[in-house]
């Protein structure tokens, strides 16, 4: 496996409030608000796309298959190409990597990747059992058939094998719903104690109700370029330096107990005893960051990475993805968010915007909300999006955007860099 | 000669369950009955009718599947079927105060993976005679089925082993 064979830039993004419901819009009317803020803040107009890649999750929640194309034609876009991409929660990271792909390859020289999910069509409830209908049907649906429950198995071992507390998960939701107060796209920011996480009500042990995000309804837009393009449309384009993506088996019972794939930075003995992944590690998170480490040249990621969105559709997921992404060792993830490192001025920001847990989770919407929130980072224009700058990182060079499906069967690794 | 200048639809009475009327908001209903294969799983959910919990092993690598699957994911050679102990151990384990609209009913409820000596991968199965407190990683646990089968995982489930 190798590089892109051509330099992609993002050139630019649009983002739509994410809500719990917004039933005065429909997915294609969210798509457009996004995608017109997206082609308006480089004065694009239609002619200047050559194609989209459609991002979204369910055909259940809104009972409307081929949405995708719904949203092309709404949008203007027919009869240019376009295809859908689908990897459950990292669809949207999945998707952005295709937008990426079609420039790269030279058959397209600009691309949008449009994502979207309208999950308030149903109640909550039901929604957890199309969630959970991404499970083996056959020996995990229909015994558990909750992915809150699938995940709180991954973190009650976690706490186990590495002796984190559950206080240590909270100050994740602390963290994140307080990076969100200044991020007018959030769906729930909030101003909350390691206490209220834990008094709020249990869901599924040890995950209480702000350990895990919500659902949302939600639409985010990603422009792609060739650098020919990308420098006559913007005078700050943002590039991809590298993408990676990995995969791990569905049901949490097929995964190994074997050794860690070790990044360039880690030694064999660091992990003597540790048995990998088992269901306290995404061995997907692990590979997509090693391959796109190697293609960025990234050696050492806690030194070279200024910026991280990352995806904390629970608490403990944050932090187990840490350790994946090499910002610290296996095992140190607690202490990286209790110490401090990945807060707005720690060592390396982890989810400033406020991530899925505060800015929510409109599935395929989701990992382009991660690439637009990174992109405006590194472009240095948060203030300009956001109507303030407290969330603006200072001079930041590189910044990695993480997506991930259910219980890490799919994740990917993307790093943008600042070149202005 | 058959067209009707008066055509006219037939009335319905039924009419349809309104939410909200700005936006306009309906209920739209949708239900379905799969037939639904466990094809070459199949044998898993008769084995529970014998008492047996079956899994797999690799005929070529040798590895063992606690949750079973006809192709090694390690070596990609078929495997057979493997009888799997009927104690194991809590790998972990979690309580459900909520869950989806289908199993809401059965809250709260214990999930837990189950690992065997000497087997490699684990099992996801219900717990019952234990609450949240009393689970721990590494607890012994006994397989118990259904008399009367549904054909369905959940044929199988776990109760605590008294360990002296
Ligand atoms: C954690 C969780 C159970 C909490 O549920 P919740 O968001 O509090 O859900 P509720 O159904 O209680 O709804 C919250 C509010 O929205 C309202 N609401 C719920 N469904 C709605 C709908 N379809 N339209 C409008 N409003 C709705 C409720 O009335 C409630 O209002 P209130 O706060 O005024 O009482 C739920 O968010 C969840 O299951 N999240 C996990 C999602 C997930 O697994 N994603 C995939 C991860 S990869
Ligand atoms: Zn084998």
């Amino acid at each position: 496996m190798g590089k892109l064979s051509r330099n992609v830039y993002m050139v630019s993004g649009g983002v739509t409030k994410f809500t719990k419901a917004s039933p005065d819009m429909d997915f294609r009317l969210r798509v457009k608000k996004a995608f017109d803020y997206a082609m308006n803040d480089v004065n694009m107009e239609l002619k200047d796309i050559d194609g989209s890649v459609a991002s979204y999750f369910s055909d259940h929640f809104q009972r409307q298959l081929m949405s995708g194309v719904m949203v092309q034609d709404y949008l203007g876009l027919t009869p240019k190409p376009s295809r859908r991409v689908e990897g459950g929660g990292a669809t949207g990271g999945l998707s952005f990597q295709a937008g990426v792909e079609e420039i790269a390859s030279g058959r397209m020289d600009t691309c949008a990747v449009y994502g979207f999910e309208s999950m308030s069509h149903v109640n909550t409830w039901k929604g957890n059992e199309f969630i959970a209908l991404a499970s083996d049907t056959n020996f995990d649906y229909p015994v558990g058939g909750f992915y809150t429950g699938y995940y709180a198995m991954m973190a009650a071992r976690y706490l186990h094998e590495f002796g984190a507390t559950v206080e240590q998960l909270a100050q994740v939701s602390v963290k994140n719903h307080k990076n969100a107060l200044s991020n007018p796209y959030a769906q729930s920011p909030m101003n909350l104690t390691i206490q209220d996480v834990r008094n709020s009500p249990m869901v599924s042990y040890p995950l209480t109700r702000l350990d895990v995000c919500a659902m949302s309804d939600g639409a985010a837009v990603a422009i792609l370029a060739d650098e020919k393009r990308a420098f006559e449309l913007s005078d700050n384009p943002v590039l991809v330096k590298g993408i990676g993506s990995g995969t791990d088996t569905m049901r949490l019972a097929d995964r190994p107990f074997g050794k860690v794939p070790l990044l360039a930075h880690e030694k064999e003995s660091d992990y003597k005893n540790l048995k990998y992944p088992g269901v306290h590690s995404f061995r997907a998170g692990r590979t997509a960051a090693a391959e796109a480490y190697k293609n960025a040249g990234i050696t050492n990621p806690i030194e070279e990475i200024d910026v991280v969105e990352l995806h904390d559709a629970y608490t403990s997921s944050e932090i187990q993805t840490y350790e994946d992404l090499g910002l610290c060792k296996y095992g140190e993830g607690a202490n990286f968010v209790s110490e401090g490192k990945a807060d707005l001025k720690g060592k390396v920001p982890v989810n400033p915007s406020g991530g899925l847990l505060a800015c929510g989770h409109p599935v395929g919407a989701t990992g382009i909300m991660q690439a637009v929130f990174v992109f405006w980072q590194l472009q240095r224009t948060i203030k300009k999006h956001f109507g303030n700058d407290k969330l603006q990182i200072s001079n930041p060079k590189r910044g990695l955007l993480h997506s991930h499906a259910g219980t890490g069967t799919y994740v990917t690794v993307s790093i943008m860099e600042a070149v202005k | 000669m058959t067209i009707d200048y008066n055509a006219k639809m037939p009335e319905k009475q039924d009419g349809t369950q309104v939410y909200n009327t700005d936006p306009l908001i309906v209920k739209s209903h949708y239900e379905i009955d799969y037939i639904h294969s466990y094809a070459q799983d199949s044998e898993f959910f008769r084995a529970m009718g014998k008492k047996k919990l079956m899994g797999s092993k690799c005929k070529k690598c040798s590895y063992t599947y606690a949750t079973p699957r006809s192709h090694c994911m390690m070596c990609g050679a078929e495997t057979e079927w493997y009888e799997l102990p009927k104690e194991g151990r809590i790998h972990t384990f979690t309580t459900c105060y909520f869950g989806s609209e289908a199993f809401l009913k059965e809250t709260p409820f214990n999930l837990i993976m189950v690992e065997f000596e000497g087997v490699d991968s684990l099992f996801m199965s219900r717990l019952i005679g234990a609450e949240l407190e009393d689970m721990k990683v590494g607890m012994k646990v006994r397989a118990r089925f259904k008399r009367n089968l549904e054909f369905s995982p959940t044929d199988v489930y776990f109760v605590p082993v008294e360990e002296k």
